[in-house]
Order: structure tokens, then C-alpha cells, then sequence
């Protein structure tokens, strides 16, 4: 059974999105659905250090949003997964599949290795994995912003 | 707040659809009463929405989760679809905060229940609660699972 108790984030891994060096920075957990999310990325991706996303989608507000996570995923791949994400929130009006497959064109990665990898259980498992953790540590709203270094919460105004 | 360990006030809503819903209903399963401000938050954080990603595991534990607001079922009717969640809203109208009230959850100055959790059990009794501090603070879904550990 699922544990989904309380229990603080894990620390930046080896397999976490990480945009940008350095120690200090934040850890994002976000919605690729969610418009505030989206209003905030570009002030997020503009601060220095180091930047790692975590997948929030929340599938009953934002009904695309399970599909965009495993878009960025599977972008992630092919080493696209901050242009990915940042495509995606940049034009929020255009995240059906063709658009998707555009994206793919555009940024000129792999669409059959694409279209495979968004759809595998693995993806699935690493977007909810990210998920459970934003859960247990308390994230009830997006974006959730933690300091990277001590895993602490971080109020918007803060950053 | 209510106490643990008290029964918990037995009420009689009408939910989202205008059917009666009845605390007694649930007797012999585990009930969660999510107190909340009001229908149609402003931002992306809708606690209700959170809920509704992990209600699988919740109902692996046995709990039934339901929402409750001064709101009309007319009102939730329209929170539930926005939302995108089937969990069932309960109109506490009329008179308005009367079941918040009786729960302790209600603030008088406002006009609206705080966020507020009531675990109650299979005989009715209050076995577990969680204030808010504020109305604009959020309980995570993990407070929920803590209380069901």
C-alpha cells in the first residue's frame, strides 16, 4: 500500500531535472496545466542557481496535464526536457497532440522514440513518483517552492 | 473545535445533485468531513482537487471523503464540474453554518467554516481533527494519510 504520510522531500538525485550549476537553488514541484505555474516559469527560469523541476500534475483541475508531464519526460529523453517544459508553458494554448508532434520538429528529436517513450509505464512511475513526494511533504497548490540546499518550504514572496 | 473522543452532531444536507445526505448514513465506515471556506478559489490551489489525485489511496484505507461549505448545491454543482472531482459537496445553507457550527469549524466574523478535517468513525464518534490555522492555509493531503496511519 501506498504510503503517503507526511514526510519531508527527498534531496536532489541523480535522476532529478536540474536546470543550470551550482548548489543553492530551488526545487519546483509544478503543474504543466496550471496557468500560475506558467506565470511564474519565466521569473523562476530567469533567477540564479540552479533550478529542479518535479512533476504536480493535477489531473482533475488540469486534465491535460498528465499528457504535457509525459511530453516533458519523454523530451527529457532525448535531453529536451527544460525546452520542452518551457515550450509548453510559453504557448498554453496550443498542447493538443499535433502540437506536441510539432514541438518534437521543431526542437529535432526523435518523434517515433517520442511518441514511445511518453506512453511507457516507466514514465508514468517517474511522473508519479515526484507526485507522491510533493504529497507527502505537504504541497497543496502549485508552484511549490523549496530551497534546495535544506529541503525547506519557500514562500512565493521569498524567491 | 469539537473534541476526539465526542459523537459526532448528526445532520441532514442536501449535496451537489439536491439529494439529503445524512451523517447516519455513513454509520459502520470511516468518514472524513473536510470543512472549507468556500466554493471557487482564485488560484491553482484548490484543496479539494489535491484530494481528489489521491482519493484511490484514501479509499484503500476505508474512508468515504466528503467537502462541506455554506455554499448552495447549486454552487457546488458548478465547484464539482470546474474542479473536475466527483467527490460529494455538502450545502450547509440554511440555516447557513449551522453543521460548522456544531463542529466548531465556523467562523462567526467571516460567515464561513474554516479548513477544517473531522475523522469520524464507524460508530459515529470523533476519532481524529485538523484546524487550519488560517482559512488561507491549506491542509496537504498528507495531514489526511497522518490521521489514517
Amino acid at each position: 500500500m501506498t504510503d503517503l504520510s507526511s514526510a519531508p522531500i527527498p534531496p536532489v538525485g541523480p535522476d532529478d531535472h536540474v536546470a543550470d550549476g551550482g548548489e543553492e537553488g530551488l526545487i519546483v514541484y509544478a503543474d504543466l496545466g496550471c496557468p500560475h505555474c506558467a506565470g511564474e516559469w519565466g521569473r523562476l527560469r530567469e533567477r540564479p542557481g540552479r533550478l529542479v523541476f518535479r512533476h504536480f500534475p493535477v489531473a482533475s483541475k488540469h486534465p491535460r496535464s498528465p499528457a504535457l508531464h509525459a511530453a516533458a519526460e519523454a523530451a527529457g529523453n532525448q535531453g529536451a526536457f527544460f525546452a520542452m517544459v518551457d515550450s509548453l508553458y510559453a504557448d498554453r494554448g496550443r498542447v493538443d497532440d499535433p502540437h506536441l508532434w510539432q514541438r518534437v520538429e521543431r526542437l529535432g528529436f526523435d518523434l517515433e522514440r517520442f511518441e514511445a517513450d511518453r506512453r511507457a509505464a516507466a514514465t508514468q512511475t517517474r511522473i508519479r513518483r515526484d507526485f507522491e513526494s510533493g504529497i507527502r511533504a505537504g504541497v497543496a497548490g502549485t508552484p511549490a517552492l523549496f530551497d534546495a540546499c535544506t529541503l525547506q518550504s519557500v514562500r512565493e514572496r521569498e524567491f | 473545535m469539537i473534541a476526539v473522543g465526542e459523537q459526532a452532531p448528526d445532520f441532514t444536507l442536501r449535496d451537489q445533485d439536491g439529494e439529503k445526505v445524512s451523517l447516519s448514513d455513513f454509520r459502520g465506515r470511516k468518514l472524513m468531513l473536510v470543512f472549507y471556506p468556500g466554493d471557487f478559489s482564485p488560484v491553482c490551489s484548490d484543496q479539494l482537487s489535491i484530494y481528489q489525485e489521491v482519493r484511490p489511496e484514501i479509499a484503500e484505507k476505508g474512508v468515504e471523503l466528503v467537502g462541506i461549505s455554506v455554499d448552495s448545491s447549486f454552487a457546488h454543482k458548478a465547484f464539482q464540474e470546474k474542479l473536475g472531482i466527483d467527490t460529494v459537496l455538502l450545502s450547509d445553507f440554511e440555516p447557513k453554518g449551522e453543521v460548522a457550527r456544531a463542529y466548531g469549524s465556523y467562523i462567526d466574523k467571516v460567515g464561513i467554516a474554516n479548513r477544517t478535517l473531522v475523522l469520524v468513525d464507524e460508530d459515529g464518534v470523533v476519532a481524529w481533527t485538523y484546524e487550519s490555522p488560517n482559512p488561507g492555509e491549506f491542509p496537504g493531503a498528507n495531514v489526511i494519510f497522518d490521521a489514517l496511519a
